[in-house]
C-alpha cells in the first residue's frame, strides 16, 4: 500500500477540469487526492453537501465527476450516500448487480459538515454504513460570502464576525470535529492536509484516503483546504499555508484506527502560530499594536490541543 | 408500500414518471475555464525533472500525464492561472507570465 506517485499518476483522472471552483482553490486538490486513492477498477458513488464544491462541480448540465454523482441538499449528503450504500448492499444480496466493487463517498465543506450536516453525518456513522465522509475544511461558509462557521478559527475576520474596534473577529473557538467523529467509535478517522513538495506532497492524504476507503465500515476524513478568497492570502501560496498549518500544530495530522490515536506528522521544529496567521488577511488585525494578547490566546489554545493529542497518541 | 402515488386525481405509478435530471459524467470538459486566466504557466521542459509533484496540486486537473507516466504541457483549456504548480516546483521549471 506504499505511496508511489509515478504509479498513481497513471490512473485516469476522476475529477475533470472545467469546474467553476476559484483559481487556486484547495478543495479540488483534496478531492483529486481522495479519488486517486480508489483502485482503478472500482466504481464510486459520490454526493456533496451544498457548498462551493457542490455548486461548482455540478452546474446543470455539466458534471466534473466521472463517477456516479448524486445531487444533495446542505444537510443530508451523509444520509444520501448511506441510503445509496444500503440499496447497493440489498441489490448485491439479491444478485441484481454485476461483480466489482463500488465505494461510497460523501464530501462536505465545514459548513455542511460541522454545522448543518452534523446530524446526518452522525447518524450515518452510527448506523455503520460502509462509506467515507470527507470534510474539506476551509473554515467558513465561503460559497455564500465568507460567513463564520463553527470551524472558523478564533479571531478570524469573516463577514458575520467582522473584526472592528470592539470585537476582534470571531470570539469563539473552533469545534474539534475530528475528535467528535473519533468518539463515534468508528473504525477509521483521520485528519490530513495536502502538503508542499518538501513534506511529501499528497502522500499523507493519499495514504489516509486509501485506508479510509478500504477499511470496511464507516470512515471519516477531515482535510484542510485553504481558500484564497476567504483567508485572503496570495493564491499561489496554497501549499505553503498547509505546511505552516501543520508545522505550527494548528492542524495536526493524525489518524485513529479502532480507537488508537497515531500522530502521522511531527514538525521538526514547532513554529509559533504567528507564522500561520501572518500570511492571512483574515488575521491581519491581530498584528496591530495592543493585540498581542489575542495571538497569545490562540497560541495557548493550539498548545493545549497539541498537548492533549500527544497524551492520547501511541507514538508520542 | 403502495406502488401508486397518493395524489388526488392522478393515477400513475412511479414507473411512469419522467426521471429527474440526469447528466452524463464528466461533461465539465465541455466547459472551458481557460479564459479566466490573467497569468499563464509556461513549462520549461529542459529544467523539468519529471518529479510529478506539480500534477496532483493542480485544482483544475490541467497537467496531463501520458501513458508512460510523464507530464505533458499544460491543458490551457482549463488552467485558471492560479500559480500553485509554479510555487511547488522544486526545479523552477514553471514560469508564470502575463497573458497577452
Amino acid at each position: 500500500m506504499a505511496f508511489n506517485l509515478k504509479q498513481e499518476a497513471k490512473k485516469p483522472e476522476r475529477l475533470t477540469g472545467g469546474h467553476r471552483m476559484c483559481a487556486g482553490c484547495g478543495a479540488p486538490v483534496v478531492v483529486r487526492g481522495i479519488l486517486r486513492a480508489l483502485n482503478e477498477e472500482d466504481h464510486a458513488v459520490v454526493s456533496c453537501a451544498t457548498g462551493c464544491l457542490e455548486v461548482s462541480t455540478f452546474i446543470y448540465p455539466y458534471s466534473a465527476w466521472t463517477d456516479s454523482f448524486i445531487h444533495s441538499a446542505f444537510e443530508n449528503s451523509a444520509a444520501t450516500v448511506s441510503g445509496a450504500e444500503a440499496a447497493y448492499v440489498a441489490m448485491k444480496r439479491k444478485g441484481k448487480l454485476p461483480q466489482g466493487e463500488t465505494k461510497f463517498i460523501a464530501f462536505g465543506g465545514d459548513g455542511g459538515t460541522y454545522d448543518i450536516g452534523i446530524q446526518s453525518l452522525s447518524g450515518a456513522m452510527e448506523r455503520g454504513h460502509n462509506m467515507l465522509y470527507v470534510c474539506y475544511d476551509n473554515g467558513a461558509y465561503m460559497n455564500t460570502g465568507i460567513q463564520r462557521s463553527s470551524a472558523t478559527p478564533k479571531y478570524a475576520d469573516t463577514t458575520t464576525s467582522p473584526a472592528g474596534k470592539v470585537v476582534p473577529g470571531k470570539p469563539q473557538s473552533r469545534k474539534d470535529l475530528t475528535m467528535i467523529m473519533v468518539n463515534h467509535n468508528i473504525p477509521y478517522v483521520a485528519q490530513t492536509s495536502p502538503l508542499g513538495s518538501k513534506k511529501g506532497g499528497l502522500k499523507d492524504l493519499h495514504e489516509k484516503a486509501q485506508k479510509a476507503l478500504y477499511t470496511p465500515g464507516p470512515a471519516f476524513i477531515n482535510a484542510l483546504a485553504p481558500c484564497p478568497r476567504g483567508w485572503r492570502y496570495d493564491t499561489p501560496r496554497l501549499l505553503e499555508l498547509c505546511d505552516l498549518a501543520v508545522d505550527t500544530c494548528f492542524w495536526p495530522l493524525y489518524e485513529v484506527v479502532d480507537g488508537v490515536y497515531h500522530i502521522t506528522y511531527f514538525p521538526k521544529e514547532k513554529l509559533p502560530v504567528e507564522a500561520y496567521l501572518k500570511p492571512q488577511g483574515r488575521f491581519r488585525h491581530l498584528f496591530k499594536a495592543g493585540n498581542e494578547h489575542l495571538i497569545e490566546n490562540i497560541q495557548k489554545e493550539v498548545d493545549d490541543r497539541w498537548a492533549m493529542l500527544l497524551k492520547l497518541a501511541d507514538n508520542a | 408500500m403502495s406502488k401508486k402515488l397518493s395524489v388526488p386525481g392522478v393515477d400513475v405509478s412511479w414507473k411512469d414518471i419522467t426521471p429527474g435530471g440526469i447528466v452524463e459524467a464528466g461533461t465539465c470538459r465541455e466547459f472551458k475555464t481557460g479564459d479566466w486566466r490573467s497569468v499563464k504557466p509556461v513549462w520549461k521542459q529542459d529544467a523539468c525533472k519529471q518529479c510529478l509533484l506539480c500534477f496532483p496540486v493542480c485544482p483544475d486537473s490541467s497537467i496531463p500525464i501520458n501513458k508512460d507516466g510523464k507530464r505533458e504541457d499544460f491543458d490551457y483549456d482549463y488552467c485558471k492561472g492560479c500559480g500553485v504548480c509554479a510555487n511547488v516546483c522544486p526545479f523552477h521549471a514553471i514560469d508564470m507570465v502575463d497573458e497577452d
